[in-house]
């Protein structure tokens, strides 16, 4: 096979996970912070979805421009369901918090299956056909322009964690719980905040995933699967690693399905994470626990 | 407590009893004329579709061919059907328990289910029941195998499909005086799509197709992304593509055909998805091209042009395809079966529909009639192309209505 073949390919995989990184993202930040694992991650990224296209449809506007608000829309949802739902529940038993999640995914799925039924939406753009060429590489539109966006919001995100008084507050509760509560942290104020950025990024992410995919109240399983995929591959609680876990997989999925069987792509995805914890448990840029 | 049982046995008195009586022999009196009735009346339908879900474009096509019949099978002097519609969901556990909520409902007659998987779990709960199912639309052939008695099918089997589409490509090869040399072949990994994929596997040897297939390559139905599966195949560098598909991923395998910049010389479909009405509003210009070559209504048919003017009045612009066509071919399959058989008894109608000779039909093939497995095995499939919105028919050649237009425009010079 030629060359080019394998780069069209590894590029479109490396964008397509750009967009899985950046909702791995959102699901690492809460862990790396709040410490609970949010089971209803990819649920959260079907409603971003549905919103994006329910929006686009109403106000004739392009997915992209609405990102930014739909990200704002759910980070409002993941602050007020960390002060309501998650809180109580933070320093209950793990199986507490994984019930309370699970409801809250089959909740979302049905609820969504309710108002919009079963079948497929998408969302209708002018370059939704468009693809690039360079020489023999041939890169799809969408795919670049979500890529772009995933990486322009990963980096913001960064910047805030890095840079801001609140960021570095974050930072500081995840350090150390107790160090925060004595130096006059508001934790659970923090902790609101961190889940509402975390959902923020699945709402971005949800967003940019409606130009590659049609959305379908049923796809939210799959995504908490490949999120935890993605986060555990890159490792849980590194914000840089979801990034990486998430071009890994996509790349990986893309090169699998070019060289052996496309329809068992996903089988090479779990392939990965397999190796990963058998021989970096961590992840490839997770911190040992000592 | 005490008092309770004697308060309860004061009521229990003589003219009670009388009048209870009385009201039990009023009931069993009037009974009769209500199964005498209720053989008059109307034959309880039950028609499973996937009216939402992965297959919900198709499902809602095949739905038209039911809207369609009440009025086209009265004029035709047949009885009146009760349609009881159910929605499978496109999911193989969703329609099993359909079919069993709509027995329990009353229905006297399955018709459906499109989806092979789907239908086959409908068939397993029919022959089960005692209640005859008419599938519509399903060409796994195993599902005629199995020595049901209740089970019948007015729809070609994946190897009579693909047997005709190999006869109906060399006659199109011959009126577009070129064939391709090399071909790369796709299909869903469902239970249609594999039970094509493996009689191609039979069947290709006997024809001595002017093609060989360079590559295979098999997907997920509800894959999201076919962008990896079009690389494959558009590396392949082969004339043409062969497919079997649904509708969503016929619409991803075009979007990703026009992205990658790949415009084969053909894409010739063994299945559904290219010609539904759906795909030729959505993909507009862009639809244009692929050759379909699975079952069909026969233009030059009588009942064909009732159709066509019915279709015109319940989804105006939409043309007549094989969903509407084989879905109300089942409907008449069971009006004709009640009015013959002048009883809604499962084993009656069986019996009636296990005798069916129309000769007034819609599809191409010489008319339905069932053998001793159920199954039409007369029942002929078609080439057709589309064409600026329309289905033209290229052959068989008393069928065609049109020359095939080869090879296919690039999808960057359609504007």
């Amino acid at each position: 096979m030629p060359l080019e073949v394998y780069l069209n390919v590894a590029i479109g995989g490396v964008l397509t996970g750009l967009v899985y990184g950046l909702m791995a993202l959102g699901l690492s930040v809460i862990f790396g912070v709040v410490r609970v694992v949010n089971f209803a991650h990819g649920e959260m990224m079907t409603v971003a979805m549905f919103l994006a296209v329910v929006l686009c449809a109403a106000l004739h506007v392009d997915p992209l421009v609405l990102l930014v608000p739909i990200a704002a829309v759910l980070f409002v949802f993941g602050y007020a369901l960390q002060r309501g739902l998650i809180n109580p529940f933070i320093t209950r038993p793990e199986h507490s918090q994984f019930l309370l999640l699970v409801a809250l995914a089959i909740i979302i799925t049905n609820t969504l299956l309710i108002v919009f039924g079963p079948d497929a939406r998408t969302v209708q753009t002018a370059y939704g056909f468009d693809s690039f060429q360079f020489g023999q590489i041939i890169v799809d539109a969408a795919k670049v322009y979500a890529g772009i966006a995933a990486i322009i919001f990963a980096a913001a995100l960064f910047v805030f964690f890095r840079y801001t008084l609140i960021g570095k507050a974050i930072r500081a509760g995840a350090d150390n719980h107790t160090g925060a509560l004595v130096v006059g942290l508001d934790v659970k104020r923090l902790y609101a905040l961190t889940f509402g950025l975390g959902a923020a990024c699945v709402g971005a992410a949800g967003t940019m995933m409606t130009l590659l995919v049609d959305a379908t109240p049923m796809l939210g399983p799959s995504y908490t699967l490949l999120a935890f995929v993605i986060v555990i591959t890159g490792g849980l609680g590194s914000m840089p690693g979801a990034l990486v876990g998430g071009v890994l997989i996509g790349l990986t999925e893309a090169l699998a399905g070019l060289l052996f069987t496309p329809s068992a792509k996903s089988m090479f995805a779990f392939a990965i994470l397999v190796l990963v914890l058998l021989f970096r448990p961590q992840g490839i840029l997770g911190k040992r626990l000592a | 407590m005490t008092h309770k049982t004697q308060s309860n046995s004061a009521r229990l008195t003589r003219r009670t009893v009388t009048a209870g009586l009385g009201a039990a022999g009023f009931i069993a009196g009037v009974a009769p004329f209500n199964i005498v009735r209720a053989a008059g009346g109307p034959l309880k339908v039950g028609v499973l579709l996937p009216r939402s879900g992965l297959q919900a474009g198709i499902g809602q096509s095949c739905q038209l061919g039911v809207d369609m019949a009440p009025a086209i099978l009265k004029s035709l002097g047949l009885p009146e059907l009760q349609i009881m519609n159910a929605d499978t969901e496109s999911n193989v556990d969703t329609a099993r328990a359909r079919a069993e909520k709509v027995i329990s409902e009353g229905a006297q007659l399955l018709v459906g289910a499109f989806d092979s998987g789907q239908t086959t779990a409908i068939a397993q709960v029919a022959e089960q029941k005692g209640i005859p199912l008419v599938i519509n639309i399903a060409g796994s052939p195993a599902i005629t195998e199995q020595g049901y008695k209740f089970v019948f099918r007015n729809f070609p089997t994946g190897p009579m499909i693909v047997g005709d589409a190999f006869t109906n490509q060399k006659e199109v090869f011959a009126a577009a005086g070129t064939a391709p040399k090399t071909v790369v072949f796709m299909h869903i990994n469902d239970t249609y799509g594999t039970a094509i994929a493996g009689a191609v596997d039979h069947v290709m040897p006997k024809f001595d197709m002017p093609y060989t297939i360079v590559e295979k390559i098999s997907y997920d139905p509800a894959a999201r992304d076919l962008s990896v599966e079009v690389a494959k195949a558009k590396a392949a560098n082969a004339d043409a593509l062969l497919v079997v598909s649904r509708l969503n991923d016929a619409m991803l395998l075009t979007r990703e055909l026009v992205k990658q910049r790949w415009t084969p010389q053909a894409i010739m479909s063994m299945g559904p998805g290219w010609y539904e009405d759906q795909y030729l509003k959505t993909l507009g210009k862009l639809a244009d091209g692929p050759i379909s070559l699975s079952p069909a209504p026969d233009p030059h048919k009588k009942l064909t042009a009732v159709l066509e003017a019915a279709l015109a009045k319940v989804a105006p612009g939409d043309n007549l395809n094989a969903n509407h066509s084989f879905t109300f071919e089942a409907l008449l399959v069971a009006a004709d079966a009640y009015k013959r058989a002048g009883s809604t008894d499962p084993k009656a109608l069986a019996e009636a529909i296990r005798t069916t000779n129309i000769t007034d039909n819609v599809n191409i093939g010489p008319g339905i009639t069932f053998n001793a497995k159920g199954q039409n095995d007369k029942v002929k499939d078609a080439a057709f192309q589309n064409r600026g919105g329309k289905l033209v028919t290229l052959a068989p050649k008393d069928a065609a209505n049109g020359k095939p237009e080869w090879p296919m425009k690039s999808y960057q010079s359609r504007g």
